[in-house]
């Protein structure tokens, strides 16, 4: 091509120009990729949900602890949970033989167990020797472990000493929503709830229709035309007429319609804060706004916390559960190496390190024994106990539809209604399962 | 390229007279496939490859994690999706979008582009560059902007302008169809403004100045001159920068994916493909969407340049 265009001078020193920069481009290729240290030991790649750095210490601390049999790489997921599901999906259902090590959020598990590495059992006996309960139920798939549990999370009752007082609330014996919502309406304050459409709508209507003794799935397992709700139950319309109560006569604030955790979190913080269901994350964020001066330490002293609220008197809480356990994928060029570095990551002296500097729960029992845990996180014994008492989401292939379907449905809470909301929202959930609706 | 063709063919039967030039038309649309061919096998795989595969995926309930399940069932998703209300709101949120974005949009232009049109010539770089400034920024980098500014726990929005009769303190502006659409739409207009305006700029100066003379002479306002000589001299122009601008507005994802994931009834098209797509992993009921949605896009493109006879060339002058 070059020979029949140019033909001057010009047009030689250019194409020596361009095979120079090309030369040049491929020697330095080489040369970088002999960069680096020589590792003759298959690498691990952990894909971890984004945290505050205790996974690849963690991945480091496995990697000297393996002995040069194997290193372990981390590789950044998305920061939205659903985002996660999206781009391990994808991969696994691609082939990609990169994801020895997955940090999966458990609702989403039963969807991904297809393309899951099947657990040892004798990894599956000594990696859930001491696991909590609702932990453990988060692992497992039509009764088989299809992952290993890690950290486990649970939301609990934040609130401000000054509120309950006033509102004569004895917070050491379990409080009901129907409670708190007069408290805060009593005196003219603000709940800390997530009703924006997002996955925390369906943690929030998860809990109470569980707490109600309820369901939002009747029949896990199912094929997506066969599949059975909860929603219209008894418990189903209680949940409705909390949240549509909260919604209508506008206790949880102004920005209820789209507030998350964060916002959540945001509104606690101000003079109109009360009572918030709320995650662990919570303590050191309110430590570390002290500590930065953008909130007064009056405030700080003036938190306490409780089991999540009750439904009705006579029946037990169950507090959303979340976390990360870690599977391998079924096309891992190394999976027994993989498994023995799950191993590693969640013994309990590690889980007890990132509870402490990441303020992730763990999910084995033993791990909160260490004296530090309870310094650091004066509400560890109620976060246990909720990891205890703890109801998983819907475990199902399907979760994504039945929550995206709840979100829209359910949210914003202003518009839920005890008669008409669970029933419409079941009718739509099902045609979309039986493939008659869109989403 | 098209005319060249017509232009050696109704010149065929005078073969021998034309012989030259006829050469040096063979080697120029020779040189022309040398040129564009690359780019040309490079287009048909990374477009017309995929618009293929999403058509055949289009006939089949196939989800991605359950490919084992998978089946053929002919157009049964494209009856899905237009028997749902869904399809028909989205199309019609994205559709208000169009119309209200490419209007004001149009019209704002026009005044930047006339502004950059007159201003002095020591102003005009400075002038250009300022205006071009939101079109320079990404459009998810505008979009987060937009929303921080209007969030009700973030935002400053509602305390700047509290004092306007509709804004209060507590107002949610992502709560609300209407609200949310506005600050959208607004997000959207303040992006691509400058777009048209640098598309207008160049019609504008394709007016000749002796007829906007001649016009003055003779007495005529500046609204008649707008009217009657600037705007009809530069119609082409005005229809390519609709055409480009409502095909683009057509397709709006990242100001409505980011500002609130379609909730509150803003959803559009574009989102609805790629939560079907991309998020339920529906390949083949999102295939079907993204073909619907193709679809539409090739009918606006077509109706801009048969209907409303767009001329893509006439902005270069080659006539």
């Amino acid at each position: 091509m070059s020979t029949q265009i140019g033909k001057g001078p010009r047009a030689h020193s250019r194409g020596r120009r361009l095979a120079a920069t090309i030369g040049s481009l491929v020697i330095s290729a080489t040369l970088l990729t002999g960069c680096g240290p020589e590792r003759s030991a298959p690498t691990l790649t952990w894909y971890i949900n984004p945290d505050a750095g205790g996974q690849a210490e963690l991945a480091k601390r496995c990697t000297e602890a393996a002995n040069g049999d194997y290193f372990i790489e981390t590789s950044l997921l998305p920061r939205d949970a659903a985002a996660q599901r999206e781009q391990l999906a994808r991969r696994l259902a691609a082939g990609d033989n990169s994801l020895d090590i997955m940090s999966i959020d458990p609702p989403f598990i039963p969807e991904l167990s297809l393309f899951l590495e099947p657990v040892p059992e004798d990894v599956a006996e000594r990696t859930t020797e001491n696991t909590l309960e609702g932990a453990l139920a988060g692992a497992m798939w039509q009764d088989e472990l299809v992952t290993v549990p890690f950290w486990a999370n649970t939301q609990i009752l934040w609130y401000r000493e000054s509120v309950a007082e006033a509102a004569n609330l004895d917070m050491s014996q379990p409080v009901t929503w129907d409670q708190i919502m007069e408290a805060a309406e009593n005196q003219n304050k603000d709940l800390g709830v997530q009703g924006g459409a997002a996955e925390s709508m369906t943690v929030w209507v998860n809990a109470l229709i569980e707490s109600a003794g309820g369901e939002i799935l009747r029949n896990p397992g199912a094929p997506a035309d066969q599949l059975e709700l909860g929603l219209t139950s008894e418990a189903g319309r209680e949940t409705a007429r909390i949240i549509g109560t909260i919604g209508d006569k506008g206790l949880g604030g102004p920005g209820l319609a789209t507030s998350n955790e964060n916002d959540s979190l945001t509104g606690f913080q101000t003079d109109d804060g009360s009572f918030m269901v709320n995650y662990p994350f919570v303590w050191p964020a309110l430590n570390a706004a002290v500590e930065a001066g953008t909130l007064e330490q009056s405030v700080l002293d003036d938190v306490g916390w409780a089991l999540y609220p009750r439904v009705s008197e006579d029946q037990p809480t169950a507090p959303p559960l979340g976390g990360i356990n870690l599977g391998v994928g079924a096309e891992s060029d190394h999976p027994e190496l993989a498994y023995d570095a799950i191993e590693c990551i969640v013994q309990p002296e590690y889980q007890t390190y990132y509870f402490l500097t990441n303020g992730n729960p763990p999910s084995n029992s033993e791990a909160y024994e260490d004296p530090r845990i309870e310094e650091e996180f004066p509400m560890a014994s109620t976060i246990r106990e909720s990891l205890e008492l703890a109801a998983p989401r819907p475990q199902t292939e399907y979760y994504n539809e039945i929550s995206s379907g709840i979100q829209q449905e359910w949210s914003p809470p202003a518009s839920v209604e005890p008669n008409v909301t669970p029933e419409e929202s079941e009718e739509f959930i099902l045609a979309v399962l039986r493939g008659e609706k869109l989403l | 390229m098209s005319s060249t063709t017509t232009n050696k063919r109704s010149h065929a039967a005078d073969k021998p007279a034309k012989q030259v030039h006829s050469d040096r038309v063979k080697a120029e649309r020779r040189l022309g496939w040398y040129l564009a061919g690359p780019a040309f096998v490079v287009m048909l795989a990374v477009t017309l490859y995929p618009i293929l595969q999403a058509f055949v995926e289009s006939l089949f309930s196939l989800r991605l994690t359950a490919p084992d399940q998978s089946e053929f069932i002919w157009f049964a998703n494209y009856i899905t999706v237009l028997t749902d209300v869904v399809w028909w709101r989205d199309l019609g949120v994205t559709l208000l979008i169009t119309v209200i974005t490419v209007t004001v949009e149009l019209v704002l232009g026009f005044a930047l582009a006339l502004v950059m049109h007159k201003a002095i010539k020591s102003l005009r770089g400075l002038l250009r560059t300022a205006i071009l400034v939101p079109y320079g920024i990404i459009t998810v980098v505008s979009a987060y902007a937009w929303f921080y500014a209007f969030d009700i726990n973030s935002g400053y929005i509602n305390s700047w302008f509290s004092w306007l009769p509709f804004i209060s303190p507590d107002l949610n502006w992502f709560a609300d169809t209407w609200t949310a659409l506005f600050v959208i739409m607004a997000s959207e207009i303040w992006k691509t403004t400058p777009f048209i305006s640098l598309l207008l700029l160049a019609g504008l100066a394709q007016v000749p100045g002796e007829l906007t003379e001649a016009a003055e002479v003779d007495g005529a306002t500046w609204w008649e001159r707008m009217r009657r000589v600037v705007i009809p001299n530069m119609k082409a122009a005005i229809m390519v920068a609709v055409l480009f601008r409502a095909l683009d507005a057509f397709r709006i994802f990242d100001n409505v994916f980011i500002m609130t994931n379609g909730e509150q009834g803003t959803e559009v098209l574009s989102l609805l493909a790629y939560r079907t797509s991309i998020t339920r992993l529906e390949i083949g009921l999102g295939s079907a969407i993204s073909v619907l949605l193709f679809i539409c896009v090739l009918l606006i493109a077509f109706a801009a340049i048969k209907l409303f006879k767009v001329d893509l060339s006439g902005t270069t002058g080659d006539k």
